[in-house]
């Protein structure tokens, strides 16, 4: 890439960040860069220290970088904490509301909240005029940023996008004409090319949630997952989906089921404390293969843990949570477009192996903003698995739910198609769903639960090497870490390090031949996660017998970046 | 036509001489009278000895976990509301473990109907105090006697204005048909909370000690829309124990609330792939 910037908005919470954020990040969008952006906030609604950081460039970026060039500074923290991330950068920061004792050649003065008073008669436009002055710092044509304002507060009415759109104007030529070393940064987007999406994971869930025809989601509130239940909910009525705020998540995951046996495509949002919450409800999906897909978005834990930071820590729980024995599949998308796809094909998962399925993500991946590709819905097909009424009539005369097949998975019937009657049982149950305690019937109904693990190892996509085949190094990561991940990749083989990348999304079960196969050729593998104890190194190790020689784990709560990984090996003297 | 003998007639694991057996009997009739065939009929229950009521009932059936009965029952409507959706619970099941659905089932007033067996008692662990039994009463726990207020559950229903409340005695086949079936006709959560005498663990409230107390409500005593009235007799207990429907209202069923369930049930709606593009639109 030739060009890679990044800017950064700090303040306080309240103060307005995530609407220069995203407005920015969307004018960056429109005028033909990659963009990437991630916020960084504490669990409070006011006050605090919080950041939006945002990065452009003329190549694919799915990663933050440490190095920040222009700093939107809306209070004194911000100067104080990341004057020392820039290099060689500016600060734009209103000196008629911050005040700053000392002086840094970098500090650049742009009065804000005057400006704003002046051209949009109200001090509420600052936020604007700061989007309109990075605009003039950066030398782009304000365009893009006047298409998103004229977007954004269409439904405020003229009046209001007149003003911002006023205000945004006098910012970026305050800019231009006052700025004293002209188009410092020479950015210049790439060539025409066909739009592309920003959006973060949780949309990409949400996306692919509804393209899946999902008809009941059920949840509780709770960060990061709660994106996906507001994006669902705020078009539940377009595409016919009815979405309760459950008592709690124990009903939560229970209302899902209930849904699901009766014949809806049902889902729940959640993460690691509400899906606690769920265990009990996740095992009776698994005895009465009642298909369900749960999004769990990961924060650090235990308990309440960091509530508004990210970790992978809640694998190995998803992997075993509940008591007893059945099967489950987890999917961890690493990118939006992964995020899309893999929830629309959860479903499918769900409903033909009748067991929970889980799409895994955390708070990094779900809120962060990537630019993506278009998503193609002709990609998505819906398959329900379900036996017609004519199929019943003809085929299932003496319907058992629990029907013994040779891969384990029985045809499924609703409550309510008439002449069958649907029987499911939480205790161990007969073919019909009737309680059976016999220990005949036991072994027989767990070989066929546990069979269908089988027959879905299969189609669980092994993952593909990124990078040179018979590179020196191998890194190994699953789910969120991609971005960071490839790109620290692509910078150590720039720098002459061999390195390719086995990255995982389908976690469970693991096509461990196909695994074995693909990791055999690599000479070191180090596997990167964002939890203290290397949980997906511990289940390649369990389940397909490979041993990686070192592991690069973070639990401060705070993604990976490319450099973070870079070091990290370094000072492990892998490279 | 539906007869009784569609409904099944099944071995049960119950105590010879349990109250269970005339709810599943007055269960029966409620349907059969009704003319609900097994197929249109969906019974979820939790566990418990009320839990496995659906077990001894030819029809289709939901039995989840302890305490569970409303989440899935109330989701089940939502999903097809042309289901005769009951919700068949404990008073372990309903007021312990499953306490805050009960409340929250009561705030979504979904159709459907949830009878409740009262023994007093916990049955299926063995003779523990559940949460509706008398102060005093001695279990293998509760050595002292029981220290806790018994909850009063068709006071608490009224309380939150619980679109249906009654409450029938197993003791009394005919007038508990009577109920189940106004209760089913009712549009809205109806709760019937039935007094069972627990032959085997629950030596206090027996069927003599509640024949002797348990007495009909005569009909037009009170418009049963007096929520007032309604909450001043469901706290009489003691000597005198009134049995049939104490309150009713006409608050909007949450079914009804969900526009997209107007057109059809939930389960009929078709994936709409294509039309996410017009969303996908807006993040260009």
């Amino acid at each position: 890439m030739n060009l890679d910037l990044t800017i950064k908005i700090g303040g306080a919470a309240g103060q307005g960040l995530d609407t220069i954020g995203s407005v920015l990040s969307k004018s960056l969008l429109k005028s033909g860069f990659y963009v990437f952006s991630t916020q960084y906030y504490l669990s409070r609604i006011r006050g605090g220290h919080n950041t939006f950081q945002i990065r452009i460039s003329d190549a694919e970026v799915r990663a933050m970088d440490e190095n920040v060039d222009i700093l939107i500074a809306l209070d004194r923290t911000s100067i104080d904490r990341h004057l020392d991330e820039m290099s060689d950068g500016v600060v734009i920061v209103d000196r008629d509301v911050v005040e700053l004792e000392t002086e840094h050649d970098s500090i650049f003065h742009v009065p804000m909240l005057k400006i704003a008073k002046d051209a949009g008669g109200n001090k509420i436009y600052a936020n604007t005029v700061a989007a309109g002055a990075a605009m003039g710092l950066l030398c782009l044509s304000l365009d893009a940023l006047n298409d998103v304002l004229t977007s954004i507060f269409r439904k405020k009415g003229q009046e209001i996008i007149d003003n911002n759109l006023k205000v945004a104007k006098a910012g970026y030529d305050y800019v231009r004409a006052n700025y004293p070393h002209g188009c410092k940064f020479d950015v210049l987007a790439p060539e025409a090319q066909e739009r592309k999406m920003l959006l973060s994971g949780n949309d990409g869930v949400g996306l692919g949630a509804l393209a899946a025809g999902v008809h009941f989601l059920s949840a509780y509130p709770m960060s990061p997952s709660t994106g996906v239940l507001n994006f669902i909910a705020g078009h539940a009525g377009e595409f016919g989906v009815v979405v309760e705020q459950a008592e709690d998540e124990i009903a939560a995951l229970n209302m899902a089921l209930g849904a699901s046996f009766t014949g809806a495509r049902s889902m729940v949002t959640t993460s690691g404390g509400g899906f606690s919450l769920m265990a009990e409800a996740l095992g009776l999906a698994g005895i009465t293969e009642t298909p369900v897909v749960i999004f769990l978005a990961q924060r650090p834990g235990p308990a309440t843990g960091l509530p508004t930071m990210t970790e992978q820590g809640d694998l190995l729980f998803a992997l075993h949570a509940a008591q007893g024995e059945f099967p489950r599949c987890i999917l961890a998308p690493g990118t939006p477009d992964e995020c899309f796809y893999m929830t629309a094909e959860a479903f499918n998962i769900a409903e033909k192996y009748q067991m929970p399925v889980f799409v895994m993500s955390d708070q990094y991946l779900a809120d962060s903003m990537f630019t993506c590709k278009r998503f193609d819905t002709s990609k998505v097909i819906v398959e329900r698995h379900l036996l017609s009424d004519q199929e019943l009539r003809t085929k299932h005369g003496d319907y058992r739910r629990y029907k013994f097949t040779p891969g384990g998975i029985s045809p499924r019937a609703l409550p309510g198609q008439e002449g069958v009657l649907v029987r499911a049982d939480s205790d161990e149950h007969d073919e019909f769903g009737f309680i059976d305690e016999t220990q005949e019937n036991r072994i027989r109904m767990m070989d066929k639960r546990m069979n269908k693990l089988e027959l879905l190892a299969g189609e669980m996509k092994p993952p593909e090497i990124y990078g040179p085949h018979d590179a020196k190094l191998t890194l190994i990561g699953w789910g969120s870490t991609y971005g960071p991940l490839a790109e620290a990749v692509d910078i150590l083989n720039r720098d002459g390090h061999s390195t390719n990348l086995v990255h995982f999304n389908y976690i469970h079960p693991l096509p461990a031949e196909s695994i074995r196969k693909i990791l055999a050729g690599s000479k070191k593998k180090v596997c990167v996660e964002n939890n203290y104890t290397g949980q997906f190194a511990g289940l390649l190790r369990a389940e397909a017998g490979i041993e990686v020689s070192d592991k690069v784990l973070r639990y401060d709560g705070l993604p990976f970046t490319p450099m973070s990984i870079i070091k990290a090996l370094r000072e492990k003297k892998v490279i | 036509m539906v007869s009784v003998e569609d409904y099944g007639d099944y071995e049960t694991a119950w105590c010879p001489g349990c109250g269970d057996f005339n709810i599943l009997k007055a269960l029966k009739h409620a349907l059969v009278n009704l003319g609900k065939a097994p197929s249109e009929v969906l019974m979820v229950s939790g566990i418990g000895q009320a839990g496995k009521l659906p077990h001894y009932l030819n029809c289709n059936f939901f039995n989840g976990l302890h305490g569970r009965t409303l989440p899935p029952a109330t989701a089940a409507k939502l999903a097809n509301h042309e289901m005769t959706v009951l919700a068949v619970a404990g008073d372990g099941d309903c007021y312990g473990e499953g306490g805050n659905h009960l409340i929250h089932a009561i705030r979504r007033n979904p159709d459907i109907t949830l009878i409740v067996h009262d023994n007093q008692i916990y049955g299926l662990t063995k003779g523990q105090a559940s949460p509706t039994s008398e102060r005093g009463m001695v279990s293998k726990i509760q050595r002292q006697g029981v220290f806790n207020n018994p909850l009063k559950p068709l006071a608490l229903a009224i309380s939150q204005d619980c679109s249906f409340v009654s409450r029938g005695y197993a003791g009394d086949v005919p007038h508990l048909t009577e109920l189940i079936m106004k209760a089913i006709r009712h549009r809205g959560l109806s709760l019937v909370e039935v007094l069972q005498p627990c032959v085997t663990f629950n030596k206090l409230n027996t069927f003599k000690w509640y024949s002797e107390r348990v007495y009909k409500m005569e009909e037009g005593e009170y418009p049963l829309d007096d929520r007032v009235k309604a909450f001043e007799r469901s706290l009489e207990w003691g000597e005198k124990i009134p049995l049939g429907v104490l309150y009713m209202n006409e608050r909007p069923v949450l079914e009804d609330n969900h526009e997209v369930l107007r057109s059809a049930p939930l389960i009929r709606h078709k994936p709409q792939t294509e039309k996410v593009n017009i969303l996908i639109d807006g993040f260009m």
